[in-house]
């Protein structure tokens, strides 16, 4: 399992060999560091835990982690499951190397909050006729059957609050890997505003 | 970029493409008024309009594309519309026809 944190940056394009244009996501993954490992014996799996950015006002057990393993605060920790942890050490760096170009990647992160949202935008519902005397436009309909089960099932599709999940995209593909400004340009677009935190995985 | 000389709406242009064609390569022109220019940085496109046997012929170039070996401006043209839509109306000589800068 190869992993690294970054933050969404910008979308824009590049040409491919080709000429073509290709719709990339521009992820900046620099300042990632191992802070962790998780190992069988211990705690009967084995992972790493990946650091990203610098925390600006660590509390009191925040910082006293850090300062036992000697390195800086991070703003973000995630663990990542990881079978082979030999060689790995904290404080280790987490190259954008380690990906291909060509490679496909899972992509975490959270997605554009839309707020409250009918059906039809939340769910895809079909909408009613505009026009000829309807008057169900945009609306719901029926939610259910009647005496029996004289209720509303659990989990209905209904309005409500839309976004703002986590949300994984896979089988993403690596366009292009800016080694020196540690970019990662994923093709097409990824979940969440500019500036959103995301994880990348293989 | 060096090789996009300096153009703008209105000037009449001449676009060296590069074409693939199985395994050879060849050089396409394609000779025009360039009618709109569209978007920012790297996504920057412009329309290139030119009538050939009485049909209007529209084409829209990335320009900062590496299929585009070289941009010629043959002719320079002065308006005062960022898009020339109103020559596709036109007909005949009059089809092609800016004031020249």
């Amino acid at each position: 399992m190869k992993a690294i944190l970054g933050k969404k940056i910008e979308m824009t394009q590049v040409f491919d060999d080709n000429g073509n244009v290709i719709p990339v996501t521009v992820v900046r993954c620099n300042g990632n560091s191992i802070v962790g490992i998780r190992t069988r014996e211990r705690d009967g799996y084995n992972a790493v835990i990946l650091g990203y950015g610098v925390a600006k006002h660590p509390n009191l057990p925040h910082r006293g982690i850090f300062k036992k393993m000697g390195i800086a605060p991070v703003k973000i920790m995630r663990e990542i499951r990881k079978e082979d942890i030999e060689g790995t050490n904290i404080g280790g760096t987490v190259p954008v190397s380690q990906f291909e170009v060509g490679e496909k990647v899972f992509v975490t992160g959270v997605s554009k909050g839309k707020g409250f949202q009918g059906p039809i935008k939340r769910w895809g519902f079909t909408r009613g006729p505009m026009s000829h005397g309807s008057k169900s436009h945009r609306v719901q309909g029926s939610i259910g059957a009647s005496a029996d089960p004289a209720r509303v099932w659990k989990g209905k599709k209904m309005a409500g609050r839309m976004g703002g999940v986590r949300v994984t995209l896979k089988n993403v593909s690596i366009v292009k890997i800016d080694d020196e400004q540690n970019l990662i340009y994923l093709k097409g677009a990824v979940p969440g505003t500019r500036g959103s935190f995301l994880v990348i995985k293989r | 970029m060096e090789k996009v000389q300096d153009f703008g709406v209105a000037d009449k242009i001449r676009v060296y493409i590069k074409i693939k064609e199985g395994d050879k390569e060849r050089t396409q022109r394609f000779e025009g008024i360039v009618i709109k220019e569209n978007g920012s940085g790297i996504g920057r496109t412009f329309t290139v309009r030119r009538v050939s046997y009485g049909v209007g012929i529209e084409r829209i170039f990335p320009l900062h594309s590496p299929n585009i070996q070289k941009i010629q401006v043959v002719k320079r043209g002065k308006v005062r519309r960022a898009k020339l839509y109103y020559l596709r109306e036109r007909k005949g000589k009059r089809a092609m026809r800016v004031k020249e800068a």
